[in-house]
């Protein structure tokens, strides 16, 4: 068990430079995010996130989404929660969800 | 032959007196969100009785008891419309209705149970027995606060439009009533247990918009506009509940949006009678059936958190973490436990809501919502 998250922290931050927990980030993506945009990220009050719906958003715009939420809309900005990279790796994550 | 009947008649006697016979009124259903299932709990033996499969998507699912505390109807995400028998312990029924649904109510008399859809946007109604459609009312937007009404009515929202329609099923064709200008994306709704006011909370605008359903024409009645005002308007990571009105007494106590306190209206006036700042976005504020307390749980990151406040003095009495994400909370019918369901430690946790000392816990994998028959008695859950 230790040794697995040791080695899933060290390719988290070998990627992202910075995540620490690519799990709890999972995790949070489809718990906390899912609380509005689906367990399974369909889309609920928000929209779909799958990577079908969002293979036109480059990495960096997803990230910025993310970090500074929609204003005027439910979509929250995250950045008193996470940090860039973690936000990026979040991106990165909905576009591929098998390799982030 | 008489001594065959005889012989009949007493083996279905001996086997009747084996059948035990199950009493529903202290069971209930908790929500496994990530697995589709939905566990059995005993009230009275706090415990697990038994799994039940194969119910789809439960992320933000939510049932609704039949009058006899016999069948549950779950809601899931996904569309799916479950009809699950507490007594056999098994899926009565299943259809999946639509792509994305996310609430229900079952009407007054039993007889037809209402599902509300994002996706696409709508309510349908389906016979309480079979399952069948009866009736589809397309409303072009995401359709929210769904609830029952006396009077075999359903009454729900509109994000998109800010519309609240409701639908009189007492003929053989629905009768809808639309009343506009509810106010700016209602994200939710809740009826007082007499059926009287209709109250949604509004995500694009500070305030609360209530219907007085005796009214033969009921208009919007504007609560608390304005309520956070010269505050700082704070991000919601989670969207709070009005399901499960919280009335104390003679006061509604109401959840803010944006902004960390609970708020209280008169019940008769609708106006503003006090405010209680409190740890974090409140989700849920539900008053223990008695109305002297009200338990307050909160959105991420601080849904670790539980803080109790005195109806009386509108104080907070107690604050505890029971642990990681306390989704939901249910009150037995007389109030004396509140059950808790904290998802990420996967328990249910049971505490006296008098002393607040823990009495036990039931494991379960990301619990969410719990619910106990005794809804199947009043209008609104
Ligand atoms: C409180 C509800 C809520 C939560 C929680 C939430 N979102 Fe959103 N999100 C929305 C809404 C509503 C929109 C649509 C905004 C609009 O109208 O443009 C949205 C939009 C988005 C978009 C843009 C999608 C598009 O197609 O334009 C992304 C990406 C996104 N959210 C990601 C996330 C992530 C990642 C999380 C969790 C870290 C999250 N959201 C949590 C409500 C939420």
């Amino acid at each position: 068990m230790h040794k697995f998250a040791a080695l899933m922290v060290v390719a988290g931050v070998a990627h992202a430079g910075g995540v620490t927990d690519p799990d709890a980030l999972a995790r949070l993506v489809h718990q906390d995010c899912g609380s509005c945009h689906g367990l399974t990220l369909k889309g609920g009050l928000g929209p779909d996130l799958r990577p079908e719906s969002l293979d036109h958003y480059s990495v960096d715009v997803l990230r910025d989404v993310i970090l500074d939420g929609v204003p005027g809309t439910p979509m929250p900005p995250w950045r008193p929660l996470i940090t860039t990279e973690e936000a990026e790796w979040i991106a990165r994550y909905l576009l591929k969800p098998e390799t982030p | 032959m008489k001594p065959l009947a005889l012989g009949l008649l007493a083996s279905l006697f001996i086997s009747a007196a084996h059948a035990e016979p199950t009493a529903t009124g202290d069971l209930g259903l908790v929500i496994e969100r990530a697995t589709g299932t939905v566990v059995l709990v005993d009230q009275s033996d706090r415990a697990a009785l038994a799994r039940i499969e194969g119910l789809g998507d439960l992320s933000h699912a939510s049932l609704v008891y039949s009058p006899d505390e016999r069948f549950a109807y779950v809601f899931g995400r996904d569309g799916g419309l479950t009809k699950v028998d507490i007594v056999t312990r098994t899926i009565a029924n299943r259809v999946v209705q639509a792509g994305n649904a996310i609430g229900g109510a079952i009407s007054d008399d039993g007889k037809l149970v209402a599902v509300s859809n994002y996706e696409p946007g709508g309510v349908r109604i389906f016979d309480a027995d079979t399952l069948e459609m009866v009736a589809d009312i397309p409303t072009d937007s995401k359709t929210i606060g769904l609830v029952d009404a006396p009077g075999r009515r359903f009454v729900f929202t509109m994000w998109d439009t800010g519309e609240t329609w409701i639908a009189d099923m007492s003929g053989a064709e629905p009768r809808i009533t639309r009343i506009e200008n509810m106010g700016d994306r209602p994200y939710d709704a809740l009826i007082t247990a007499n059926g009287r006011t209709y109250i949604t909370g509004l995500f694009g605008e500070d305030g609360l918009t209530a219907l007085d359903l005796w009214s033969d024409t009921p208009e919007p009645i504007r609560v608390l506009p304005g309520y956070g005002r010269g505050q700082e308007e704070m991000p919601v990571y989670k969207m709070p509940h009005l399901e499960g009105w919280a009335l104390t007494g003679s006061e509604f106590v109401l959840p803010a949006v944006g902004h960390h306190e609970v708020l209280w209206v008169d019940a008769a006036t609708l106006t503003e009678t006090g405010r209680t700042q409190t740890h974090g976005q409140p989700v849920f504020a539900m008053a223990r059936p008695d109305g002297r307390q009200v338990w307050v749980n909160f959105a991420h990151p601080l849904n670790d958190t539980i803080q109790v406040i005195d109806t009386v003095t509108k104080e907070i009495i107690h604050e505890f973490k029971p642990g990681p994400a306390v989704l939901h909370m249910e009150f037995t019918p007389r109030g004396h436990e509140v059950w808790l369901s904290v998802r990420d430690a996967g328990k249910i946790m049971i505490y006296d809501t008098q002393t607040f000392e823990k009495l036990g816990e039931i494991d379960a994998d990301s619990p969410s919502g719990i619910f106990f028959t005794a809804r199947a008695h009043r209008t609104g859950l």
